[in-house]
């Protein structure tokens, strides 16, 4: 139907993850994620979406099966050239450096000389609206805007691909619904590719191209929904029927999932 | 903080002084009235007026042994430190090396050092450098201990982050384990810089039975033997007052090294 698919992004090539104690925290993975997409791991808790992620960002090695980023090897591509960035659950930011000093961190690492980063610093802190507040100490904010910093912490490299573990999950639900409708923002500015991990139905109706629906006990992808909605979404996109269709069907599909997961008798 | 100042008495601060002060003119009120109303004679205890008069007039004796014991307690607690954080990098360097010596530093901590001292006091020729030894041992411990602890407990997130970005072992040393472990750090800097001062008291008497000494525990025991009671409570006194202002130092230090970003040392809002 598509004269010429957009490029792939993420392949992963019947990838699983089998822990040296014999826990399957996730059986055999078939996935192709074109650049450009926002993908969200929806599941209850230990399906193995974050082991997915992880994979992803080369933070766990798969026990069987292959990740491809751009067609590299997960373990030669992304993070080396700053292609990719991780946010995490939580904030995750260094409480001795100032927001300025963690937003830069990414570009230390890297060697970047102080004035270049400097300036990027600057941009990417703009970005989130933290201009403000470059050398507040990261215990001097609220919760939102920690995992904003981390955020800017992520943009500063300019990656083409994010993966977000969870990014909104300790924070309160408006905090929560304002940095989604940012992230869709800096999304469609940025053309990023997205890789969202999230066990909220209707953020991944919300964010999300496409939403990958996986089920526990093992770790298992079952079903893959197309959330074909126009963007920019805004809060009124919530409040429509088309919205709490899609929530349905992700809502019917997460039961059916967990119920085959009982009468599997897989514990 | 609040918008309206609060009355002198309710602010914390002023409590921390105002309310420790009371509790020191009460006793030394008691303590000088039981001595003058029981006619307690001075060699069994001296009031504390004598007390701090004694320090005045023998203060030739008592000021130059309280440098000699405060510059085996420096000395010590600079050796103990240097030589504390070397171990803590080797023990995070290598978990099997910390697994082989760690057991060491432990009888190293158990075993009294008045058990030892007289051993390191005739091994060592030189007086100054036995008794650093000796103390430098008793103050080691809570700074390997603490310093390991430090160094290993690093945010595991942020420690992927770091692994993710290709840190190398140099940067990730630098720029995360390093700030990670300052508050344990000085922890341990702050036990250790008291146990420094026991360290030496304790080697000084040993040294002092064996008849060589000047410090402060020298004049203990001095006094002890010639039943000077004011000047030993005295230099008692001088003991105490080192203790507290090491301790004091410490506090500062740590306020100024972890400035706001840690919870210990951040004032509650």
């Amino acid at each position: 139907m598509q004269p010429s698919p957009p490029p792939a992004a993420i392949e992963v090539l019947s990838a699983e993850k089998t822990y040296p104690d014999g826990t399957h925290a996730l059986q055999a993975v078939d996935m192709r994620i074109e650049e450009g997409e926002f993908v969200t791991l929806l599941g209850p808790s230990g399906c193995g979406k974050s082991t997915l992620l992880k994979m992803i960002a080369g933070l766990l090695e798969p026990s069987d099966g292959r990740l491809l980023l751009w067609r590299k090897p997960v373990s030669l591509a992304g993070a080396a050239e700053q292609k990719l960035a991780f946010v995490f659950q939580s904030p995750t930011l260094m409480p001795w450096a100032s927001v300025q000093g963690n937003v830069r961190l990414p570009l230390d690492l890297a060697g970047v000389p102080r004035t270049d980063a400097d300036a990027r610093v600057a941009g990417a802190l703009k970005m989130v609206g933290l201009d403000k507040f470059a050398s507040a100490l990261p215990r001097a904010l609220s919760g939102g805007m920690q995992m904003r910093v981390s955020i800017a912490r992520s943009l500063v490299t300019e990656p083409q691909l994010l993966l977000m573990d969870e990014p909104f999950g300790a924070l309160d639900e408006i905090t929560r619904h304002k940095l989604d409708a940012e992230l869709l923002g800096l999304w469609s500015a940025k053309k990023l590719t997205v890789v969202f991990v999230t066990h909220s139905i209707h953020e991944a109706v919300f964010l999300s191209t496409r939403v990958v629906m996986m089920a526990a006990r093992p770790g298992r992808v079952v079903e893959e929904f197309r959330i074909d909605e126009p963007y920019p979404r805004t809060a009124e996109f919530m409040v429509t029927p088309q919205f709490s269709r899609y929530a349905k069907q992700l809502q019917d599909s997460l039961l059916r999932a967990s119920s085959t997961a009982e009468e599997g008798g897989g514990s | 903080m609040s918008a309206a100042p609060l009355p002198l008495l309710r602010q914390p601060r002023v409590q921390r002084i105002v309310y420790p002060s009371l509790v020191a003119i009460v006793l030394i009120a008691v303590w000088q009235g039981l001595v003058v109303g029981m006619e307690l004679p001075p060699y069994l205890v001296p009031s504390p007026f004598l007390m701090v008069k004694t320090l005045f007039t023998d203060w030739a004796a008592l000021g130059s042994a309280l440098l000699v014991t405060l510059e085996i307690t420096v000395l010590a607690f600079v050796v103990a430190t240097v030589a504390g954080v070397l171990i803590s990098f080797l023990f995070v360097q290598n978990k099997q090396i910390e697994t082989a010596l760690f057991p060491y530093a432990v009888l190293l901590q158990v075993t009294p050092i008045v058990a030892v001292a007289p051993l390191i006091i005739i091994w060592v020729k030189n007086p100054t450098a036995s008794m650093v030894i000796c103390a430098s041992l008793v103050a080691l411990f809570p700074i390997i201990s603490n310093t390991t602890l430090g160094l290993r407990s690093v945010d595991p997130d942020l420690q992927s982050y770091f692994r993710m970005n290709r840190a190398t072992r140099w940067q990730t040393l630098v720029r995360l384990r390093i700030p990670s472990a300052l508050p344990y750090f000085f922890g341990g800097l702050r036990i250790s810089s008291g146990l420094a001062l026991i360290g030496a008291v304790v080697a000084e008497f040993v040294a002092g039975t064996g008849g060589s000494g000047a410090g402060l525990a020298y004049q203990i025991l001095q006094a002890g033997f010639r039943l000077n009671i004011p000047r030993m409570f005295a230099a008692l006194l001088l003991i105490s007052l080192t203790g507290v202002a090491l301790f004091a130092l410490m506090a500062w230090a740590t306020r100024r090294a972890l400035g706001g970003w840690h919870a210990s040392e951040s004032s509650h809002d």
